[in-house]
């Protein structure tokens, strides 16, 4: 393969012999890329469903073609400016939120030295990421109800006089769902910051001990700049998902949680494709909205990916 | 020499108590963040054990307060319950053995140098994260298309094949001696035994934590079954069953729900109870298992995110 590549046919023909001699290798490998061609490629095709009235039960080309008007009913209504509005809140809410607590919870298990304790606060703290969001929803409902713990205990420290209406209220809604994120996701975000920190070499500490460095000092100038790469490489990713990426939980809970009263706070872009698309079947409205999110994510990861870039800072592309 | 030594000592007398006073305050938050995470899912379990009737009156903690089996007992004898945790773990396990087979061979694949296919496949693949169709194009594929609704498969073959999966067990392969298969190649070994018989075996840590993640992303999904087989009670997986319940006990926990639900029938049992029930008899498979792999996930999700 990388033997000569000056003579073109010669390489076109080498290209084909050792395609069969690696015909098991081929065989291992090409019916995954034909599924994933079917499964992630071939849906890209119904993008075209956004420039028409489209209706399944007609073959795709008898469909009316109507250009940008799904487009344009979508900005035109105020329910999708809030629906973007809701899932940049809940994203940028969560990523914060995620990122902080993973980052303390990480620096404070860097510390321990028992490893029975640390382990132990490990086992604990990755649970919650193996419960369903159906159950997560479920507990956090419980314990935000008006009769619920939260309000138990705020009441008894004093906090607040009568029971708040947590899951009722509009304006709690979005940092319910950061909350809702970091009971669930704290412990096992902060793995790939612990194992970041592992591999900080540790004649850096020893050096700044024998400066007289405090546990403090070691914390904010090595333990942090030592996971500064991670850090970026993980904003990177996260502000390309910013706008309702892969992450379950960023349609779950919404999804989950919200009701007819709170939909204002609480319905997303994904929310709202699933309620035109699927439940009023209309396709190409839906379609759209979709488009218009995946274009964004793209815009978004390339234009954070850049910003690293010119930083000096690790990219992901 | 001498000033140096005694102002070392002074430090290091003064950092100690320091030490201590930072050690037990990380020590405590750390306790705390503990019960943060416990209490929610000990509630529940203690609501599960608890009598119906008496749950209601609210005030539980960790600790039943008048014990009772009569929600698992009420649970357990349901079909319709039983039925959902059947296909629930199915799905989990024809899931995750398929998976492992497909991802893993694949992964090999990618992980020999020679392969003329690798760059282009591995490129086909990995933009697959960045890109994704929607919701609509999906379903219409998934459902129209291919006919797929409506059956067990559904839960099976659109996630057959992960990239994320598939670099982390590539990684740990790369990181394998490369001798190990030339000198298998030498013996006259072809390329799906040198995988089978000497890397699949030599990949069993990376294969436990990718088990683990494909097993807890089958068992916990209930969104598939809410788009597909909605219309098929016979397909409903347990994490439906509970988002369901999720639903009508939240919206109002009237009558109406009780005097249809079989399960409600005893005097004991209440939604409340029941819906505690369901909750941990959903979430223990997976709880029993984690801690044993813990160590496995811990580096494999490391190897996948920073070198991937």
């Amino acid at each position: 393969m990388q033997k000569n590549r000056a003579s073109l046919p010669h390489n076109k023909a080498s290209f084909w012999h050792t395609l069969i001699q690696q015909r098991q290798l081929v065989l291992m490998s090409v019916p995954m890329l034909l599924y994933i061609l079917l499964f992630h490629y071939a849906p890209l095709w119904g993008w075209i469903t956004a420039f028409m009235n489209y209706k399944p039960s007609k073959p795709m080309f008898d469909n009316l073609w109507v250009g940008l008007d799904n487009f344009k009913w979508l900005f035109s209504r105020q329910e999708f400016f809030l629906a973007i509005r809701n899932t940049f809140a809940m994203s940028v809410i969560t990523l914060v939120f995620n990122t902080v607590s993973a980052i303390v919870l990480a620096v404070m298990l860097n510390e321990v030295k028992q490893r029975r304790f640390k382990r132990t606060v490990q086992t604990v703290t990755y649970l919650p990421h193996f419960l369903s969001w159906v159950i997560v929803v479920g507990l956090a409902q419980s314990m935000f109800a008006t009769d619920g713990a939260v309000n138990q205990l705020l009441m008894s420290l004093g906090v607040i006089q009568s029971p708040v209406f947590w899951l009722g209220d509009g304006k709690y809604f979005w940092w319910l769902v950061g909350i809702i994120h970091v009971w669930k996701e704290t412990g096992w975000n902060s793995i790939i910051y612990l194992s970041a920190m592992s591999a900080i070499d540790p004649a850096l500490y020893e050096a700044a001990e024998m400066d007289g460095a405090g546990r403090l000092r070691k914390i904010l100038h090595i333990t942090l700049p030592g996971i500064k790469s991670t850090f970026v490489i993980l904003l990177v990713m996260n502000i390309g998902m910013l706008i309702g990426g892969q992450s379950e939980g960023n349609f779950d809970i919404p999804y989950l949680m919200g009701q007819n009263l709170l939909i204002d706070w609480s319905q997303t872009i994904d929310i709202f494709v699933l309620k035109y698309g699927i439940s009023m079947s209309q396709y190409g409205r839906a379609t759209a909205a979709g488009i218009f999110k995946s274009v964004v994510a793209i815009v978004l990861l390339l234009s954070a990916n850049t910003i690293a870039r010119k930083l000096d800072e690790p990219t992901l592309l | 020499m001498q000033r140096k030594l005694i102002q070392k000592g002074a430090v290091g007398r003064g950092s100690k108590a320091k030490d201590f006073a930072f050690h037990l305050a990380i020590t405590l938050v750390l306790l705390a963040l503990m019960v943060l995470t416990l209490y929610p899912v000990l509630n529940t379990v203690a609501i599960s054990f608890n009598d119906g009737t008496d749950a209601i009156r609210g005030g539980i903690h960790i600790w039943p307060r008048t014990f009772s089996l009569e929600s698992y007992k009420g649970v357990l004898a349901d079909e319709y319950v039983f039925s959902a945790f059947l296909v629930s773990v199915a799905r989990t396990v024809v899931s995750t053995i398929l998976n492992l087979v497909l991802t893993s061979m694949l992964a090999y694949t990618l992980s020999r140098t020679e392969y003329v296919l690798r760059k282009f496949i591995t490129f086909v693949f990995v933009l697959t994260m960045y890109v994704n169709a929607g919701l609509i194009p999906n379903y219409l594929l998934i459902s129209r298309t291919l006919n797929l609704g409506k059956s067990f498969w559904v839960y099976v073959i659109p996630t057959m094949i992960s990239c994320f999966n598939m670099i982390v067990i590539r990684t740990y392969i790369i990181g394998l001696p490369d001798a190990l298969v030339e000198s298998a190649r030498i013996d006259g070994a072809g390329e799906f035994r040198v995988f089978w018989q000497i890397i699949a075996p030599l990949c069993l840590p990376v294969l436990a934590t990718v088990a683990l993640f494909v097993a807890v992303g089958s068992w916990n999904s209930w969104f598939d079954t809410h788009l597909y087989n909605a219309g098929k009670p016979k397909l409903h997986t347990l994490q439906y069953l509970l988002k369901m319940k999720l639903a009508t006990t939240q919206a109002s926990s009237n009558a109406a729900l009780s005097s249809t639900s079989a399960l409600s029938a005893r005097n004991t049992t209440t939604p409340i109870t029941i819906r505690a029930a369901i909750t941990v008899i959903s979430a223990l498979p997976i709880m029993v298992v984690y801690p044993f792999l813990q160590k496995y996930f811990v580096t494999g999700l490391s190897i996948g995110s920073v070198k991937g």
